[in-house]
């Protein structure tokens, strides 16, 4: 028999790699949330997580962490992203490389300059831990944000906002009502980029000296004590947030912005 | 012409790359084939940084009276070639990092099979206790052979711990033995604490110098120390320190995990939490140096390599370990049944690493590369002591304390043998950290093993510590909290009713379509 080669071969070694990094990995958090210290099936763990206290918190933590820097990442973000993209600035991609490069270097290195910049000008950085936290994390993930708002205002129909402005809209209604729901899209993929990472990024915390733990931490804790059955669990719930988000913005980002806008 | 020439060179390069293919092909399958049949392969797991790598520059060497010490190879190369020289067998050192006990422990449970291994102390008991461990032979601590060093060198002191603790009646010393020891204490920077404070352990929750100290990212580290601000009163009083069974006292104090104290520890914990800078792992060392901090809860061996650092920078700063008492800590080297397998040679070979570690010369190798202490004080061979006299003994026109170390080189702190004359920054420095005197030693006491249901109580305590809890966030905050959420929802609300709320009258000729 002849061994005929087709296109989708091409895909077995990310499919490998799939099956042994995520999907295997996977089945065995599932393994060690749904068992007990002994093996057998149990949802004692997943009563824990919502009745402990610690639990609870650290998820409220996290979310208001979450919540918080993607909003200063959201309200930093947009107007640059706008004047980058509409305006005829010469040599936007020198502009733009100035909000990329950081992401080329590693996000440690960048937090720890970050750290000594913020000792200078708040002296000592333990007063502030949630405010630390949410300047390194805007600091961190802010490019994420940057550009699906950049390349969705990119793309935005000229005549549709001229269009606006000949049916009488002023400059305001013609962001609040034409740009602003067409770049929806680009707000709901930076959300998503930088909402869930910072849930679980407790490195910054620690390097900022943030002393209480966020979900990420917490499941550390919990492997550190050898508890894998309550830690899977946790990461398991984080799991589930996850899709809910992802589910939930799903709507949004599928709609093919110029068909909406033209229809 | 030219082009035949050139096919001549051509054939013959294509002869000599074969030649050379076939020749490297024979040697090579003839050291497969050596390894196959007598190379012992050893697998060992020891902690970053925790052995001397060699390469040496020239003027690192260090010169003494019974020999020159100069670290060229690795410690592991010099194994190997030691090993065939004595033994006339070959061995392979497979050697591997860890980054936390807990690492090593998930390693371990999860199939890595190591040979040989350096924990600390509460991990070979957990080891010792889940009956992992291998035994070490008979002939490793038999004094007579000349290659034990480790059994002829190891300092009287540090035997009798290992002979006294005992895990289900099985002394520490028939499975491990100790590599590196020390105290646990307190680096501080002298201008800023006063050497009083820093000599208690409440200092860490001393606001005096709130938010400007660290403590150890990790549960043991931190329950430690507040079981010694609990119980100051009692550790400080004459009539305990006095008491005939103090050590026994102390020990068991210091082991003391009943609920209730542990319920206090996690109080005093979070006040803790509140008043130091952060909860470190090794940040702390930078922090001190950039003067973000000014006092760090430290290992020994660690503060001798901030101290060393600082004073490069021009800083000076001091360890104390305070007086309420001091945890001792040890790592040492275990064999692991997983890995020896029953094997013999293999055992001997894990056994022949430990005494060649334990030899004199590559004992002071190691502690000048790591700046730790060694549980070796070389026994008859005088290497060591002359190594600590070297590093830390006073210059002729220096004024000079005496500094007994009988207790660690002889077990007799009288032996006046062993008194460095050594200056008295040395003795409050770096010689007190590496070497600390007999009155600290008699106040620390082995943390040693807890069982697993113990850990779980104080893992979840350190849980409550360090999360988020809503009980803890004061009125005002939610008050504020409050406010913020009131604003937000106002504005959002008047965002939407917009153009009812701001309605423009419509210009005359434009249409407006809603």
């Amino acid at each position: 028999m002849r061994y005929s080669f087709s296109r989708k071969q091409l895909c077995i070694p990310y499919a490998a790699f799939l099956v042994c990094f995520v999907i295997a990995p996977l089945i065995v958090i599932f393994y060690y949330a749904f068992t007990n210290g002994e093996g057998r099936f149990s949802i004692q763990n997943l009563i824990n997580f919502f009745t402990s206290s610690n639990t609870v918190g650290t998820l409220f933590y996290s979310i208001l962490i979450s919540v918080t820097t993607t909003v200063v990442c959201l309200l930093v973000a947009y107007p640059v992203a706008y004047i980058l993209a509409r305006s005829n600035i010469k040599r936007k991609a020198i502009l733009l490389a100035i909000f990329v490069v950081p992401m080329w270097i590693n996000f440690t290195l960048r937090i720890l300059a970050l750290k000594e910049v913020l000792s200078v000008i708040e002296g000592n950085l333990a007063y502030h831990p949630f405010l630390n936290t949410i300047i390194g994390m805007t600091y961190d993930y802010l490019p994420f944000m940057i550009l699906p708002l950049y390349t969705t205002l990119m793309k935005l129909d000229n005549q549709l906002l001229e269009a606006a402005y000949d049916l009488g809209a002023n400059k305001m209604e013609v962001f609040t009502r034409v740009t602003l729901p067409l770049s929806l899209p680009g707000i709901v993929s930076g959300v998503t980029m930088v909402f869930l990472p910072a849930m679980t990024n407790y490195v910054i915390l620690d390097m900022l000296y943030n002393n209480t733990f966020i979900m990420g931490s917490l499941i550390g804790s919990y492997f550190n004590a050898y508890d894998w059955h309550g830690g899977s669990m946790i990461s398991i719930v984080l799991l589930f947030i996850v899709f809910i988000i992802t589910w939930a913005t799903k709507g949004f980002t599928e709609k093919e912005p110029e068909k909406e806008a033209i229809l | 012409m030219k082009s035949k020439r050139r096919k001549r060179y051509s054939l013959l390069l294509l002869g000599l790359l074969l030649l050379t293919e076939g020749l490297s092909a024979v040697f090579s399958v003839s050291e497969a084939k050596a390894k196959n049949d007598d190379t012992i392969v050893l697998k060992i797991g020891n902690w970053e940084e925790y052995i001397d790598y060699g390469d040496w520059d020239d003027d690192e060497a260090i010169e003494l009276e019974s020999g020159t010490i100069m670290g060229e190879n690795d410690i592991m190369t010099d194994f190997e070639d030691w090993y065939y020289e004595t033994y006339g067998k070959r061995v392979e050192v497979e050697y591997s990092t860890f980054g936390t006990n807990e690492d090593l422990y998930s390693k371990i449970v999860l199939g890595e099979t190591y040979d040989l291994v350096c924990p600390s102390e509460y991990m070979f008991c957990k080891l010792l206790k889940e009956d992992r461990l291998q035994p070490l032979s008979e002939s490793f601590f038999d004094t007579s052979d000349e290659n034990n060093y480790y059994i002829k060198g190891v300092s009287p002191y540090i035997k009798h711990i290992f002979d006294i603790n005992e895990i289900d009646g099985k002394p520490w010393s028939a499975y491990a033995a100790g590599y590196m020891w020390g105290t646990i204490g307190i680096v501080y920077n002298p201008d800023e604490v006063s050497e009083e404070d820093a000599s208690s352990w409440s200092i860490l929750a001393n606001p005096k110098y709130k938010k400007r100290i660290t403590v150890k990212d990790s549960v043991r580290e931190s329950y430690f120390p507040t079981l010694a601000i609990l119980h100051k009163d009692l550790l400080l009083s004459e009539e305990f320190i006095n008491s005939e069974d103090y050590s026994e006292k102390l020990a068991e104090l210091l082991n003391d995990t009943r609920p209730e104290t542990i319920e206090k520890a996690e109080e005093l914990l979070r006040q803790i939490k509140e008043n130091v800078y952060s909860f470190e792992v090794d940040s702390g060392k930078a922090d001190m140096i950039t003067g973000k901090i000014i006092a760090n809860l430290q290992w020994s061996g660690d503060a001798v390599y901030i101290m060393e650092e600082a004073e490069e920078e021009d800083y000076y700063f001091n360890y104390a370990v305070p007086e309420e008492c001091t945890n001792l800590w040890l790592d040492g080297w275990v064999m692991l049944k997983s890995g020896i397998n029953g094997d013999p040679e293999k055992q001997k070979a894990a056994e022949a690493f430990i005494n060649f570690i334990s030899r004199p010369d590559n004992v002071i190798r190691n502690m000048y590369y790591i700046g730790y202490t060694s549980t070796i004080s070389g026994g008859d061979n005088p290497l060591i002591y002359e190594y600590v006299n070297y590093k830390f003994g006073a210059e002729e026109d220096e004024a000079t304390v005496e500094y007994p170390l009988g207790y660690f080189f002889s077990g007799d702190d009288e032996d006046e043998n062993f008194v460095i004359k050594t200056t008295e920054d040395q003795a409050k420095r770096l010689l007190f950290a590496q070497y600390p005197p007999k009155d600290i030693i008699d106040r620390s006491a082995v943390m040693g093993y807890l069982p697993d249901d113990v850990n779980a109580q104080l893992n979840q305590m350190w849980i409550n510590v360090r999360c988020f809890n809503f009980s803890q966030v004061s009125g005002t905050v939610w008050l504020r909290a409050l406010a913020i959420i009131c604003f937000i929802s106002i504005l959002i609300v008047i965002w939407v009713n917009r153009y009812r709320i701001f309605r423009k009258p419509i210009k005359p000729g434009y249409y407006r379509v809603d």
